[in-house]
């Protein structure tokens, strides 16, 4: 499987990560480098073989579904690098 | 003073219950050290006036005879975790300005302990790398040092490393996604501890991949990692993964008695071109063993050669999911948006300066090994071998094996920038012999153990079996005695 300049650039739009078209060969090479060492696993026989979903034995827990700690919008936009009127701002997204 | 910093914890704890030392004074050493070590590059945002409050508290506390075993000891904390109005970046410029509103569980239970932290330290890039250079702080530098080359203190946790082994804390926090509490601690000469996947709540510390993450203690002994994973342990109703198990009094189980106990050594572990050095610390660590008492049995763990490939699929898919968060909305750094850039330009102006070059090639693979069509030939298929690499170790325990011996790296600590040019998946060899720890959720510890020929500590492993950090912690109790190793980095900084 090779990755060409093409295929970084369909990844890099996926990833929402802005990538400058001089460095999409370099990028591609990078892909390929890592994707081939990947490429190992190919040669594992995992016929019968359940994805491990779960490295512990453990069902995951439910709780009720509550507000446990709310009602602090302040804290929550505290960081926020734009927030107004006790929302986070964002570019407009529809005209 | 500048004595008060070497302390070790069970030291520190039993000289303050005594009185012969307040945590203030402790603090201060600490502090002073600090000051004098910008060349480390280990702390990155030094809290002294918190530290002093928190110590005072802790002598208060003594006082009145209510002290933890924690309770006055001054830490280093690493950036990964979230700790309540201190900044807390996971060394990324995309976390530039974060403080937290919130304290990560492993924080809070040290300071309620009456644990002091003295800053934020140092690390790889949102924990992606093995030599501390991906940070946007810049390097923590190894105070180890061979001639006049700079070397890496390892990594994701290299400042908790150089931190620890210069003495500017008595212990430090670190995490392991691949091996990065133990890659580091082997490569300055201290102790490191990856907990059972489970033991530590994850809740608050920044997250890589939350499958493999754990966090754990980097400390100056075997005795000092038992006390202080006693004090982050336990269950946490704020993470779903964390268990409910016991915690048990892991300081106790240290008896040094590891008679009838069987030591397994796997043969894919014996690397082609491992240095001479290491293959003889490992025979050197089998033969202690066995003059320990031990019964040491030569084991098999067949797809081993997988776990780092396995890795790579697994950690960067991961990553992709716990990194989309950062787009430049809720917290950290925000691009400047051009005339009628929109809020894709907003996502993707922010995610490409905000990154660095490791986190940005890690997050691409991650999509790309869950895109669509390649879901089942990449990811699907590194979950199967994960389950292989597993099993492998679920069965030399059931033939009555207790612990695994292995190399802690491939080698001692290397120049910085040495790997500038390498391509990445040279240095991803650095987590050969710790990574298959972390896929199988296993307890895993680094030991120092001896030096190479330039005078380079170099450590050794021992795996145990899942939930048994005390029975491993004793094996390496027994391990660090009959090493000896006292050998510190001279002072350069």
């Amino acid at each position: 499987m090779s990755i060409d300049q093409e295929t970084a650039k369909h990844v890099a739009k996926l990833a929402r990560i802005r990538v400058e078209e001089e460095r999409l060969p370099e990028l591609a090479q990078e892909f390929n480098t890592i994707l081939g060492f990947i490429e190992q696993l190919s040669e594992v026989d995992v016929e019968g073989v359940e994805p491990m979903v779960s490295v512990t034995p453990m069902r995951l827990k439910r709780r009720a579904d509550a507000v446990t700690e709310g009602g602090q919008p302040e804290r929550v936009l505290k960081n926020a690098p734009d927030a107004r009127e006790g929302f986070f701002a964002v570019p407009k997204v529809v005209e | 003073m500048s004595e008060l910093s070497k302390l070790k914890i069970a030291e520190a704890r039993d000289a303050l219950k005594k009185g012969e030392v307040t945590s203030l004074e402790l603090t201060e050493a600490c502090l002073a050290e600090i000051e004098g070590a910008d060349a480390l590059g280990a702390f990155v945002h030094k809290t002294p006036e918190r530290a002093r409050e928190m110590a005072e508290a802790a002598d208060a506390r003594i006082k009145a005879g209510e002290a933890a075993a924690m309770t006055g000891i001054p830490l280093g904390i690493k950036d990964l975790f979230c700790t309540e109005g201190v900044d807390s970046q996971a060394a990324s410029r995309i976390l530039e300005g974060f403080r937290p509103e919130y304290e990560s569980t492993v924080t809070r239970q040290l300071f309620e302990a009456g644990a002091v932290m003295l800053g934020k330290l140092n690390m790889d890039e949102f924990a992606m790398g093995s030599s501390n250079e991906t940070s946007t702080y810049g390097n923590a530098v190894n105070p180890w040092k061979a001639g006049e080359q700079a070397l890496t203190p390892g990594g994701s946790s290299g400042g908790s490393a150089s931190a620890v082994a210069a003495d500017l804390c008595l212990a430090a926090t670190g995490t392991d996604t691949g091996g990065s509490i133990r890659q580091p601690a082997a490569f300055t000469g201290i102790t490191g501890l990856k907990p059972t996947y489970g033991r530590v709540s994850r809740w608050g510390i920044i997250a890589f991949a939350s499958s493999l993450d754990q966090a754990g203690p980097m400390t100056k002994d075997v005795r000092d990692a038992a006390i202080m994973l006693q004090a982050m342990a336990g269950h946490d109703p704020k993470d779903s993964t964390s268990s409910e198990q016991a915690v048990p009094d892991f300081e106790a189980m240290l008896t040094g008695d590891i008679k009838g106990k069987t030591i397994g050594i796997p043969r894919e572990y014996r690397l082609d071109g491992m240095p001479e050095e290491i293959e003889a610390l490992w025979a050197e660590g089998r033969k202690m063993l066995e003059d320990a008492g031990a019964k040491v049995i030569d084991i098999s763990l067949p797809h081993t050669k997988y776990a780092l490939p396995t890795y790579y699929v697994i950690a960067p898919a991961e990553a992709s999911s716990n990194l989309a968060r950062y787009d430049g909305v809720r917290y950290g750094r925000r691009a400047q948006l051009a005339q009628g850039d929109g809020i894709t330009e907003m996502y993707e102006k922010t995610r490409a300066e905000g990154f660095g070059h490791e986190v940005q090639r890690r997050v691409m693979v991650g999509t790309y090994v869950l895109s669509a069509g390649f879901y089942d030939a990449y990811y699907n298929r590194a979950r199967k071998v994960r389950t292989l690499i597993k099993r492998d170790f679920e069965e030399v325990f059931a033939q009555g094996v207790d612990a695994i011996l292995t190399p802690a790296t491939p080698s001692a600590a290397f120049g910085l920038g040495e790997m500038q040019d390498a391509d990445p998946v040279k240095m991803y060899l650095n987590d050969v012999f710790t990574v298959t720890v972390n896929l199988a959720g296993l307890p895993g510890v680094s030991v120092p153990a001896g030096t190479d020929r330039q005078g380079l500590p170099l450590g050794l492993q021992l795996i145990g079996r899942p939930w048994e950090e005390g029975d491993l912690l004793n094996t390496a109790y027994a391990l660090e005695r009959a090493a000896g190793f006292v050998a510190k980095p001279e002072r350069w900084w």
